[in-house]
């Protein structure tokens, strides 16, 4: 199953030509570019591991490439996704963002029903890459 | 009539009893130089005939603020200057009148004082504004183009309770239009039905489905039924695509008693988001964006009923005053328009209505009928949302015209797709998404828009079939709402 978070999760994974566009679309903007990684693929997960703070003064998509590829080389199991940070008056959040890598098998999810009164149910969304320990959750 | 007609008469002679004209009164005072807390209205006035323009615009400022049909003794008790409203400017509107097949029409300048209003309220604001005036025989027709509303009033309102960039945090969706659709047939759906609808759509692809706007609590389905079979639908896309999902429930009801009732088991189960319908009453509506706040919850408004009032060009209320009235009260979600789409939407109008909402200050730009600028003072953003007889094939104009903070709705280009509804929604996210990377490549999506959707259809077949479905449809008519003001070439010296 492939998850469908980000921008571009419905088109076929992107080619390093086609994510430095984007990167440079980021740059043009004046927005920060910073790479960010995960074995957590939660819906809810918010704060993926940081590959070092947004790169506020590189200026230049290939620099930036760099780093995707250092990422992608250092956890090639992992989520690895692209987000831009706008930091103008009324804004002040993220502007893009955009998985770059992705674990060779994707698992998914499992939902948790919870009954209770009324017909009322609780659910919870289990990701069962989870149930590993972090770092062990995708083979390679 | 004496020779001093058209000025404000002086002391006791203001106040003999009797009728004498609006601008003798003090409604109409040219000289007059608006303050910066001043609320300044724009309207388009057709005068009855015999009526000069000048006296039509002071009858709907007394009428508007402290007037009554006769002189009163007791404005004297008053600060009354203060009080009244001033009619300080009237323009000719281009292209009526004279030599044209339409009567003459005004735009009136209105000022009114902030003391004229209570802090935080729309109903007393258009209590005021749009009160009595509009049934006033003095004029033919009458319409509130729009307001600026000044910085210190504007403060006193809350706003959408989320806003879209707390909106997008929340659901982490972030440099793309949002999708959605509106679950159809509108009625007649068992609870169960419903929720294969909404299922299927989330999980091809979307972000929302939605109620539609009569959808309440009808003998076919019973609100709570549905609330729960949606909310089984939401959470069970979550799980199959890993994304947050959401189902605007619609908490419209007879009753607020009955609005909270349902909104607090729309919390209670999970929902990120509920709706309410215009009709409900802007009480009723700031009532629920309060809750709304209080709650976490995203607040969706669906615009029902308001062709009724501001969709003829010379009467009523213009909808870019609609939307400043919704932002100020509070909703993060409010249907706009699509210029392409089957509703009534001139593009330059529609500009005008996105930039109202969205923007955190408005330049004056006439072409898109704003009249003023307008500071929002930080008051949240809110979602347009573009829904109507919209397709995958329309993408690239899509994006074009509404830029990537809006949510289209693809109901029928959804659910009328004959793979089904999971392939319906699967055709609009993979042409959203090929387009927005294609504009941010730098590429010309305006003129090569058609291709990049073929060439992204290569890769997915219910795209090639939307797009070979839907291709001829087109919503071609002329707009009732246009532009009264041009741009024209100077002549270069």
């Amino acid at each position: 199953m492939r998850i469908t978070q980000g921008q571009f999760s419905f088109l076929p994974d992107l080619t390093d030509e086609q994510i430095s566009k984007q990167i440079k679309y980021a740059i043009d903007q004046g927005w920060a570019v910073n790479v960010e990684y995960t074995d957590d693929p939660h819906p809810r997960n918010t704060y993926w591991q940081m590959w070092g703070i947004p790169m506020f003064d590189l200026r230049d998509p290939a620099g930036i490439m760099m780093e995707v590829n250092e990422c992608r080389k250092t956890y090639p199991n992992f989520y690895v996704r692209v987000t831009a940070f706008d930091n103008t008056r009324g804004w002040e959040t993220p502007r893009m963002s955009f998985i770059v890598n992705r674990p060779p098998e994707e698992p998914g999810y499992g939902l948790v029903r919870q009954e209770q009164q009324g017909r009322n149910i609780r659910y919870t969304v289990r990701p069962y890459a989870t149930d590993h320990p972090a770092g062990e959750r995708y083979p390679s | 009539m004496a020779s001093n007609e058209g000025t404000m008469a002086e002391g006791a002679e203001r106040y003999k009893s009797g009728v004498i004209p609006y601008k003798r009164m003090g409604y109409w005072e040219p000289d007059y130089d608006p303050k910066d807390t001043d609320l300044i209205c724009l309207f388009r006035i057709t005068p009855q005939k015999g009526v000069d323009p000048e006296e039509a615009a002071a009858a709907v400022a007394g009428e508007s603020s402290t007037a009554t049909w006769t002189v009163v003794w007791t404005d004297r008790l008053t600060a009354a200057e203060l009080y009244r409203a001033k009619a300080y400017r009237v323009d000719p509107v281009p292209n009526t009148g004279e030599g044209t097949n339409v009567d003459a029409q005004y735009f009136a300048y209105i000022a009114y004082d902030l003391d004229l209003f209570e802090p935080g309220s729309i109903a007393n604001l258009t209590a005021s504004i749009i009160g009595n005036v509009f049934g006033f025989k003095a004029v033919k027709a009458l319409r509130l183009e729009d307001m600026r509303v000044p910085v210190a009033y504007m403060k006193t309102f809350q706003g959408p309770p989320t806003g879209i960039v707390v909106e997008r945090e929340r659901l982490d969706k972030f440099g793309r239009p949002l999708l959605g659709a509106t679950t159809k047939p509108k009625l007649g759906l068992s609870g169960r039905n419903y929720g294969r609808v909404v299922y299927e759509a989330l999980t091809g692809g979307l972000d929302f489905v939605k109620d539609d706007e009569n959808i309440n609590s009808q003998p076919f389905m019973d609100w709570r039924d549905r609330f729960l079979y949606c909310m089984e639908a939401v959470n069970k896309a979550s799980a199959s695509t890993g994304e947050v999902k959401g189902h605007y429930l619609n908490v419209t009801a007879a009753t607020m008693e009955e609005m909270y009732e349902r909104a607090e088991f729309a919390k209670e189960l999970g929902s990120v988001i509920i709706m309410i319908d215009l009709i409900v009453g802007y009480t009723a509506i700031q009532s629920m964006a309060r809750w709304a706040r209080k709650n976490n919850m995203i607040l969706h408004l669906h615009r029902a009923g308001h062709g009724t009032y501001t969709r003829q060009k010379n009467h009523g209320i213009h909808f870019r005053v609609m939307a400043k009235w919704m932002r100020m009260a509070g909703v993060d979600h409010i249907h706009a328009g699509t210029v392409v789409g089957k509703l009534e939407g001139d593009p330059n109008m529609v500009a005008g209505i996105y930039d109202t909402l969205r923007e955190p200050y408005n330049e004056q730009n006439l072409q898109h009928g704003m009249f003023f600028n307008q500071d929002w003072a930080s008051l949240n953003k809110t979602m347009p949302v573009a829904s109507g007889g919209i397709h995958a094939g329309q993408m690239h104009q899509l994006l074009h015209y509404l830029g990537e903070d809006v949510v289209l709705q693809f109901g029928g280009g959804t659910i009328g797709h004959p793979m089904g509804i999971q392939a319906g929604a699967t055709a609009n996210r993979v042409a959203l998404e090929a387009m927005v990377l294609a504009r941010n490549e730098g590429r010309d999506i305006w003129n090569e828009g058609p291709q990049i959707l073929r060439d992204a259809a290569k890769d997915c077949r219910p795209l090639e079939t939307a797009l070979d479905t839907w291709k001829d449809i087109t919503f071609n008519y002329e707009s009732t709402d246009t532009p009264d003001f041009v741009p024209t070439e100077t002549p270069s010296a």
